[in-house]
């Protein structure tokens, strides 16, 4: 039984090397790992592979963030021009700068992907700015940076 | 990667150098849809453990020992390459180089007031007489040439969208690479063989007039290949329409280079056997290589054994140019063309950095190989030398019969958010054309200089000369200064030389100096400068573009000049990269100090000493828009007057012709 557990462990460990190869490079190592095995694709997918789900965290954060902006409008009216500016970044970030990545890595181009994603991470910083300091979306664009940065880094892996 | 392997097979890992990714068993990398039936390769291996046990043990033990070892060796490269990574990271977003926790933190504080951006400002963005179309997302130039009276231009463009994708080659036309018309898009992607994309190519005019041009196309399983289109109707000077080759592609990658390494053929220049030949750039791991093939019809290839050439470490080698250029004088060459008084010019876009780099040397034209004359700054080497050192990626050369000069031209994208180009509805422009020719005077840097014709846009002219005293900063009083064309001489005053030579205290900076390391920009008062002028800047200089010379003290007491842009304070905007470009630039004995400047609402590009030195940058005022756009000229200089002879014109917008069925019929009769 312990045979067969230890074996599963090593299994797992060398399942994930791949993985663990690829976020060692990236500048949060744990967040890389957890993003990744959390989607079934992440244990037998390369490194364009790896990039495109992170991507798809992104779409997902956004799509996330987006919906809690929607809400806030009648929860906090007083921050509308803030939510406003939001609104426009996060919908840069569905509407542009994802598509483009996806595109630029199936593609072979992942340049562009870089720009794309880096440019997430700005559209998450300039919208939790507009709040001065009082923000209630700030462990949603924290999250958005961050992974653009880990997404980013993977990208690079690619030129 | 070494722990995987460690897993391979003992033939495979002798064979293939170590790489930053796995490579699969049979060399390739994988791609879903070329690959279907790809295998990670110690899958094998674990279904084999499963039912040995004991063999399964002693395997992982021996992959994490492997793993663990080769992780030291590996996080020793990784630091250095994350660091420089980094650094280049911080460099590109304008974030100082400070913080390297890897989290974007956006210029100003949470102090900085929040920050809009209006219709109004950003409509003035838009540039007055640089090439862009109507809307959505331009990149790389394509196909130059001149034919029938007209220069052509094509270009990577979105029809869709102001970020890059769905990429076709649209088209315009002009008489003299200045006043253009949009014409209808060339080639769309509709083939198998373009299908995911009809990317960056080039023109080759053949002796008999007739025009090919190699193009690469992204195919319907993502592979980059050559294909072949010509025009439909020769007669037709506008080249409205073109036809692609029924055989296409003429060229697949070729064994031991990956599908999505191969990309961007150059114009083919004809080899010793009345062959032509082109080149391709791609890369083999890290090394970016030229690849050299020989053909007879551009249908048919025979692929060289050996490189034009390779430069380890500089990654994937994009739009390479390849063209010789003349000793002796200041004209263009025709491709083709070689001989005693003719150097060769090796040019690559590197993926890594988004830096194009060039080398001057030797083509051998027996074996189709090339040697830089200095290989210390060998192509895509970070000391090597480079067109342009602010914005400027892509850029790609032809040579003009019409006027005997070879045309350099490049995408300049931009250095604001998504968002804004998005709600603008438009990123990217060109530089304005620039001759290109070997500097005869030192024979081993490039100068550049805005086409001539450019001069046709000049409208008033104020002429001025100045003592400018240490510390002076002088408004230019020349109306309306978004558009303008600044020619300047300046020339530090004797005594503040000898002075300065003569002064021990003043410190050797020159060899650790460089425009960006140099964090506060042209706001560092020294000995001798810096020295320049500020546009875009509003009167209390609260948004300005500082473009100067700053002269610092080598080891060997010898000066050593350098040339810089400083956008650091360009924009309050928070969400704009505004980085300090430029470079060391040559000053022979006797030179007075020149620059020349064309600044155009968003886009500055900047000549020093007559082109040896160039810096394009993009900038996005907020408030220095308009009207409240000012020139300023000063001198930082602590106690060194410096004289400033120059004089500024008002440019006129290019009227650049949006497509119209009308304008084309009037065009056809011209």
């Amino acid at each position: 039984m312990k045979m067969i557990v230890m074996v599963m462990m090593m299994m797992m460990m060398s399942e994930g090397s791949m993985i663990d190869q690829t976020c060692k490079q990236t500048p949060d190592f744990n967040l890389c790992v957890s993003l990744l095995n959390s989607d079934p694709r992440g244990s037998s997918a390369d490194i364009s592979g790896l990039a495109l789900i992170l991507i798809d965290k992104i779409k997902v954060l956004a799509t996330k963030t987006l919906n809690e902006i929607n809400g806030l409008y009648k929860k906090r009216p007083e921050l509308k021009q803030a939510l406003d500016q939001c609104s426009r970044r996060y919908k840069t970030i569905l509407n542009a700068d994802v598509p483009e990545a996806i595109e630029a890595i199936s593609k072979g181009v992942p340049k562009f992907g870089e720009d794309g994603v880096i440019d997430a991470g700005v559209e998450a910083s300039v919208c939790e700015e507009g709040f001065q300091g009082k923000s209630p979306l700030t462990s949603l664009t924290k999250s958005m940076q961050n992974i653009s940065s880990v997404t980013r880094a993977v990208v690079r892996m690619l030129l | 990667m070494a722990s995987s392997e460690a897993l391979l097979p003992i033939s495979a890992r002798e064979e293939e150098p170590s790489c930053p990714y796995t490579k699969l068993p049979d060399g390739s990398r994988s791609d879903p849809e070329t690959h279907p039936r790809r295998r990670r390769p110690y899958k094998g291996l674990l279904a084999v453990s499963f039912g040995l046990l004991l063999i399964a043990f002693y395997v992982a033990l021996i992959a994490t020992q492997d793993g663990s070892r080769s992780n030291e060796a590996a996080n020793a490269t990784d630091e250095t390459e994350k660091t420089t990574s980094s650094s280049s990271r911080a460099r590109l977003a304008g974030v100082s180089e400070k913080s390297n926790d890897g989290l974007w933190k956006l210029s100003g504080g949470q102090n900085t007031p929040a920050f809009e951006w209006n219709n109004s400002m950003l409509s003035w963005q838009r540039t007055a007489f640089h090439f862009q179309p109507e809307e959505n997302w331009m990149n790389d130039p394509n196909g130059p040439l001149f034919y029938k009276g007209w220069y052509h231009f094509f270009y990577q463009y979105n029809p869709n969208a102001a970020v890059w994708g769905d990429i076709v080659w649209g088209h315009a036309v002009s008489r003299d690479l200045i006043h253009w018309v949009h014409l209808p898009l060339a080639m769309v992607a509709d083939q198998w063989y373009d299908s995911n994309g009809v990317w960056t190519g080039s023109a080759t005019i053949l002796p008999d007039g007739s025009i090919v041009m190699l193009y690469t196309g992204s195919t319907d399983k993502a592979v980059q290949v050559q294909n072949l289109a010509y025009p439909e109707d020769l007669n037709d000077p506008l080249l409205l329409k073109w036809v692609k080759f029924p055989g296409n592609p003429v060229l697949v990658p070729p064994p031991g280079i990956l599908p999505k390494d191969f990309r961007d053929p150059t114009t083919a220049w004809k080899t010793p056997e009345g062959k032509w030949r082109i080149t391709i750039g791609s890369k083999i791991n890290k090394t970016g290589i030229s690849l050299v093939y020989d053909t007879t019809d551009f249908k048919t290839y025979e692929k060289l054994d050996s490189l034009l050439h390779g430069v380890p470490n500089t990654g994937m080698w994009e739009c390479v140019d390849f063209y010789p250029v003349s000793k002796t004088a200041r004209k263009g060459l025709d491709t083709s063309v070689n001989g005693p008084d003719v150097k060769h010019i090796v040019k690559a876009s590197m993926d890594d950095t988004r830096f194009d780099h060039y080398a001057v040397g030797t083509y051998f034209e027996s074996n189709g190989t090339w040697i830089p004359d200095d290989p210390s700054i060998d192509v895509g080497m970070s000391s090597s030398l480079r067109y342009d050192y602010g914005k400027f990626y892509a850029s790609k050369t032809f040579y003009d019969q019409n006027k005997g000069r070879r045309i350099l031209w490049s995408w300049i994208g931009e250095s604001d958010s998504e968002a804004a180009d998005v709600q603008k509805g438009w990123s990217s422009v060109q530089g304005i054309p620039r001759t290109v020719a070997l500097d005869t005077k030192t024979g081993k840097n490039l100068v550049q200089s805005p086409v001539e014709e450019i001069k046709s846009l000049r409208l008033s002219s104020k002429k001025f000369d100045l003592e400018l005293s240490p510390g002076s900063v002088i408004p230019v009083d020349v109306g309306t200064a978004t558009q303008l064309d600044i020619e300047a001489e300046f020339e530090i005053k004797k005594e503040s030389l000898d002075k300065f030579f003569g002064d021990a205290s003043v410190v050797a900076e020159a060899e650790e100096f460089s425009c960006e390391k140099n964090g506060a920009g042209s706001t560092v008062r020294n000995a001798l400068g810096p020295f320049g002028f500020s546009v875009l800047a509003t009167e209390s200089l609260s948004e300005q573009t500082p473009v100067y010379f700053y002269i610092a003290k080598g080891k060997d007491s010898k000066l050593k000049t350098f040339f810089c842009t400083d956008t650091s304070r360009s924009s309050v905007a928070n969400d704009v990269i505004k980085p300090i470009y430029g470079s060391v630039v040559p000053v022979l004995k006797g030179e007075k100090l020149t620059m020349r400047i064309l600044v155009d609402h968003s886009i500055v590009e900047a000549f020093g000493q007559g082109g040896r030195t160039c810096i394009t940058s993009r900038v996005y005022p907020t408030t220095a828009i308009y009207g409240a756009a000012k020139l300023f000229v000063f001198n930082n200089a602590l106690d060194a007057t410096v004289t400033a002879s120059f004089k500024v014109w008002q440019m006129n917008s290019a009227f650049i012709h949006p497509y119209s069925e009308e304008a084309v019929r009037a065009l056809t009769r011209t």
